[in-house]
C-alpha cells in the first residue's frame, strides 16, 4: 500500500488528476451551502455574458445563473458517473468471475450473453432503454450500468481464467475452500487491479454519456445536468458561447482528470511498471 | 447537406427543353432557380387535410389551391374561383370556377371537385372545416364550372373559411369513393398549384417541380422547391446564413437568434407572414380533474406568471402578452370586456389560500404535472422551464413531462394529462379558429385540437353559435364581447401570449410573401431578385 501510494503521488499527472476530482467533489457536495438558490431559479435577463454583476459564468437562455448551474450539475454528473459504474462493476464481476473460474459450459453461456450486449452499438441500446423506462435520474443509472458491464465481464473473466490454475489456489483447495470461500478471498483481490483501472476510466465514460444522453433531451427534464445545460442552449451556440462552453469544459475537465487516475492506478497496481 | 446531383441535373436538363422563353433569366443555373427551405421534421403523409399544421402548409400550399385568396385587410380575391356572389340575405353564395385549370395529371378541375372537396373531404378531415362547412346545407353543381353553396343560415364568416390554409382543393377523380387515410396519394399528393409533387426521400428532402401547365401564365417564376430535414436549431441557423437554404420560416429560427437574422444584411426579414394565423401560445388544463376544474386555481395560476418577462426574455420579444382568446389586433377583439391577470403573486396565494390549498410540507400546496412540447429545446421547452420556476413561487410543484409528437396527440387526444403547452390559429375569424377549442360540441374523446380541456358553458356555446350567424357586424362584435368577458372571467384556458412568428428569406428572391396568409398561398409568384 505504501509502494502503490508512493508511485501514484510520485507522478504529476496523476496527482494533478486527484486534486481535480477532488475539487469537483468538493463543489458538488458544498453546492447547497454555497448558494442560496438552485440551479433552476431566474435571477435576471438572459444571455448576459461572464463577468455580468453578480454573474460568474454569465446567464443562461433562461436567465438562470449558470455558475449555480455548473455546480449542481456536478453533483448529477458524479452521482450517475458512479452509481451506474458500481452497478456495472457488480453485474461484471460476478458474471466474469463465475465465467473463468468455472469455465466450461457456463463460460461459453455467459460469453455469448456478454457478446449479445457487446455486438449491439450500446448508445442506440441506451437510447431505446432509457426511452422505454420513461427518461428519469434511475432510468439513466440502469441504462448506462446495463450496457457498460460486458467491458468489465471480459477483464474479470480473463483474469480468473489465468489464476484458476496457479498454486495458492490449489492450496486453498486442498485445505477444503468451498468455491465461492476461493472466488472472493483469493482469486478475486488478485484480480483487483485491472479492475480498479477499468472501473475508474469506466465513471468517466459514464459521465460522457449521461451528458449526451441529457444533450439529446433524454435526460431527467426535472434535473439540470451539464449535458442539459448544452442541450437547452445549442440554438444560443452562435450568439452566446458560454452557454455551451462553460459545461463543455466542466465535462472535459471531469473525465480528463478521471483519466489521468486512472492512468495513475495503472502505472501503480501494475508490479512492472512499478520498478 | 448534401444535394442530389442527379436529381437535379435532371429537373434541370427537363427544365431546358420545356422552359417558355419568358423564364430564361441570362446566366442563371438550374441551381440558381431551386428554392431550398427547411423543415424541423418530415410529415408522416401529404395530405392536406388530414394533417393540417404549419409545415403541411408550407408544403402542400404549392400543390393544393384554394377558390379564394385574401389580401392584407383580408378582402377575397380570385384563385380558382374567377368571381363569386352572395345573395343579399347571405343564403346562398355561388362561385364562377376558371374553365382552364387542369390537375397535376391531367384531369380538368371541375365543379365536381369543389362539391367533394366541400361536401365530403374537408368536413371529414379538416379539423376547422368540420365546424365551418356545418352551415351549409346543399352544395350544388349548377354546371361544369359553377358551384352553388345553400347555407342553413347566413354565416358571415363563409368566405373566410375558403382561405388556403382552411380549405384547399383535393382532386375527387382521385379520392371520391376510397379511405382518405390510407389513399396512395397521400404520398405523391396532385393539386392544381404552381408546383407538382417529384419525389419524396425519406430523412432527406422533399421535392417539388415547376408545373408547366399551370393556368397563371406568368407563374412560377423558379424551377423547384427541395424542403430538406434539418432537425437541429443550430444547423438551420448556419444553412440560412452560408445561403446553403432560401427560406426560413416560423419554427425553423430559434428566437434566440433572432436578432443575429434580422441583423443579416443577405436575409429579408418578415414578421406578417403569417398574420392571417392570428396565433396565441396557450397553456390547457384538464377541467375533468381538481383543482384543475376551479376557477380561482386557474386564475391564481395567471397571476402567477409573469408574461411579459415571458415574451421579453423567454421569447426576446417576439409577441405580446394574450389577455383574451382573440389576437388583439384582429377583428372582434374588444379590450373593455376582459378580465385581465397581471402578474400578482400575492394574490395568486391568497387564492389558493381561500380554495384550501394550504402549503403543507417544505411549502408546496399542490403536484401536478405539465406535458411539454417535443421542439427539441426551443421556446417551448424554455417556457416550460420559466413556468415551472414561476409557480413554485407560490407554492406549485409542478414537474415536466417530456413527449415526443405521437405521445403528446395521443395523451392530449385522450385527455391524460394535468397541464399541456399548446398554441392555436383564429385563421381571420373567430368561428374558425377559435370556437373549437370551447364549444361542448367538440369534446372529442380521440382527437386532439379539439376542446380536450373539458370546458363546457352552455352561454358560450350559444354566444359562439349566434356571433358565427349574426348577420349585423355590430351585433356579431356584441357577442363576441360578452364571449370575451366569459371567457375572460372563468379563465377558459391559460392565455399566454400572441406569437408573431418570423419569416426570412434570402435577398436573392423577391415575391416572396404576398398576403397575410404567407407561405400557406404558395410559393408560385417567387422570383430571382
Amino acid at each position: 500500500m505504501k509502494d502503490f501510494l508512493r508511485v501514484f503521488l510520485s507522478r504529476p499527472i496523476p496527482l494533478i488528476g486527484l486534486v481535480i476530482f477532488v475539487a469537483i467533489v468538493a463543489v458538488a457536495l458544498l453546492a447547497p451551502f454555497v448558494f442560496a438558490r438552485g440551479p433552476f431559479t431566474i435571477v435576471g435577463m438572459p444571455l448576459l455574458p461572464p463577468g455580468a454583476p453578480g454573474l460568474l459564468v454569465g446567464s443562461d437562455v433562461l436567465g438562470r445563473d449558470m455558475a449555480v448551474g455548473l455546480a449542481y450539475g456536478a453533483r448529477i454528473s458524479l452521482l450517475v458517473g458512479i452509481t451506474s459504474t458500481l452497478c456495472a462493476v457488480g453485474i461484471g464481476v460476478l458474471l466474469g468471475a463465475v465465467a473463468g473460474y468455472y469455465g466450461g459450459w457456463l463460460d461459453d453461456l455467459l460469453m455469448r450473453v456478454t457478446e449479445f450486449f457487446q455486438i449491439i452499438p450500446s448508445f442506440v441500446l441506451l437510447m431505446v432503454l432509457v426511452a422505454f423506462l420513461q427518461p428519469s435520474l434511475s432510468s439513466t443509472v440502469i441504462g448506462i450500468a446495463l450496457v457498460t458491464w460486458p467491458q468489465v465481464a471480459r477483464v474479470v473473466r480473463g483474469e480468473f481464467l489465468s489464476l484458476r490454475g496457479r498454486e495458492f489456489v490449489q492450496a486453498a483447495r486442498t485445505l477444503g475452500m468451498g468455491d465461492a470461500r476461493i472466488i472472493f478471498t483469493q482469486v478475486l483481490p488478485n484480480a483487483l487491479p485491472p479492475i480498479i483501472v477499468v472501473s475508474s476510466m469506466m465513471v468517466g465514460t459514464a459521465i460522457l454519456t449521461e451528458s449526451a444522453l441529457s444533450f439529446l433531451g433524454l435526460g431527467d427534464p426535472n434535473l439540470l445536468s451539464w449535458g442539459s445545460m448544452i442541450g437547452g442552449s445549442r440554438s444560443a451556440m452562435w450568439v452566446a458561447w458560454w452557454t455551451t462552453v462553460m459545461p463543455g469544459l466542466a465535462i472535459m475537465i471531469t473525465v480528463l482528470a478521471l483519466n489521468f487516475i486512472g492512468d495513475g492506478l495503472n502505472d501503480a497496481l501494475n508490479p512492472r511498471r512499478r520498478r | 447537406m448534401d444535394f442530389d446531383r442527379r436529381a437535379m441535373l435532371g429537373a434541370a436538363a427537363a427544365g431546358m427543353l420545356a422552359r417558355p422563353a419568358w423564364a430564361q433569366k441570362p446566366g442563371t443555373t438550374a441551381r440558381m432557380r431551386t428554392i431550398n427551405a427547411m423543415m424541423t421534421d418530415e410529415p408522416a403523409h401529404l395530405n392536406y387535410p388530414l394533417f393540417n399544421t404549419r409545415i403541411m402548409q408550407e408544403i402542400c400550399g404549392n400543390i393544393n389551391e384554394s377558390l379564394l385568396l385574401f389580401d392584407w385587410q383580408f378582402k377575397p380575391k380570385s384563385n380558382l374561383a374567377r368571381g363569386h356572389e352572395m345573395s343579399p340575405d347571405g343564403m346562398r353564395y355561388t362561385f364562377h370556377l376558371r374553365p382552364d385549370v387542369a390537375w397535376h395529371d391531367g384531369a380538368p378541375f371541375t365543379a365536381r371537385d369543389v362539391a367533394f372537396s366541400c361536401g365530403v373531404m374537408l368536413p371529414q378531415l379538416n379539423p376547422r372545416s368540420r365546424g365551418a362547412f356545418s352551415h351549409v346545407r346543399e352544395i350544388k353543381a349548377v354546371d361544369r364550372y359553377t358551384v352553388r353553396f345553400e347555407m342553413k343560415e347566413p354565416f358571415n364568416a363563409f368566405l373566410l373559411s375558403l382561405m388556403a390554409s382552411s380549405a384547399p382543393m383535393m382532386p375527387a377523380h382521385i379520392y371520391e369513393g376510397t379511405n382518405f387515410r390510407t389513399n396512395p396519394y397521400n404520398f405523391k399528393p396532385v393539386g392544381t398549384g404552381p408546383f407538382k409533387f417529384n419525389r419524396w426521400a425519406r430523412g432527406q428532402y422533399i421535392h417539388l417541380t415547376r408545373n408547366e401547365k399551370y393556368w397563371r401564365p406568368d407563374q412560377p417564376g423558379m424551377d423547384g422547391i427541395y424542403y430538406r430535414v434539418c432537425p437541429t436549431p443550430e444547423q438551420r441557423l448556419v444553412a440560412m446564413e452560408s445561403g446553403a437554404v432560401d427560406l426560413a420560416m416560423a419554427d425553423d429560427i430559434d428566437t434566440v437568434v433572432n436578432k443575429r437574422m434580422v441583423a443579416n444584411p443577405n436575409v429579408v426579414a418578415r414578421s406578417d407572414a403569417f398574420n392571417g394565423t392570428g396565433e396565441i401560445c396557450v397553456m390547457e388544463m384538464n377541467h375533468r380533474r381538481w383543482p384543475f376544474s376551479d376557477r380561482r386555481f386557474r386564475a391564481a395560476y395567471m397571476h402567477a406568471i409573469n408574461r411579459e418577462f415571458l415574451v421579453k426574455a423567454i421569447n426576446f420579444g417576439l409577441g405580446k402578452v394574450a389577455h383574451s382568446p382573440i389576437p388583439s389586433d384582429l377583428p372582434y377583439y374588444d379590450d373593455k370586456a376582459l378580465t385581465k391577470y397581471h402578474y400578482d403573486p400575492a394574490r395568486a396565494r391568497a387564492l389558493l389560500d381561500e380554495m384550501g390549498l394550504k402549503p403543507g410540507k417544505g411549502g408546496v400546496r399542490h403536484r401536478f404535472g405539465i406535458m411539454m412540447i417535443p421542439d427539441g429545446g426551443g421556446y417551448w421547452t424554455r417556457m416550460a422551464h420559466y413556468i415551472k420556476q414561476a409557480l413554485s413561487e407560490v407554492g406549485l410543484e409542478a414537474s415536466l413531462e417530456s413527449t415526443d409528437w405521437p405521445t403528446f396527440s395521443r395523451r392530449s387526444g385522450n385527455w391524460e394529462f394535468d397541464v399541456d403547452c399548446n398554441s392555436y390559429g383564429q385563421y381571420g375569424d373567430p368561428a374558425i379558429g377559435t370556437a373549437r377549442f370551447f364549444l361542448s360540441s367538440n369534446i372529442r374523446k380521440g382527437v386532439p385540437q379539439t376542446n380536450i380541456q373539458g370546458y363546457n358553458n352552455p352561454e358560450v356555446d350559444s354566444l359562439f353559435a349566434k356571433a358565427a350567424v349574426a348577420v349585423d357586424a355590430a351585433e356579431a362584435q356584441a357577442h363576441y364581447s360578452r364571449l370575451q368577458q366569459v371567457l375572460t372571467h372563468d379563465v377558459a384556458m391559460l392565455w399566454m401570449f400572441e406569437r408573431k412568428p418570423m419569416f426570412f428569406y434570402n435577398k436573392r428572391l423577391k415575391n416572396v410573401i404576398m398576403g397575410p396568409n404567407g407561405p400557406a398561398d404558395g410559393f408560385g409568384s417567387v422570383r430571382l431578385a
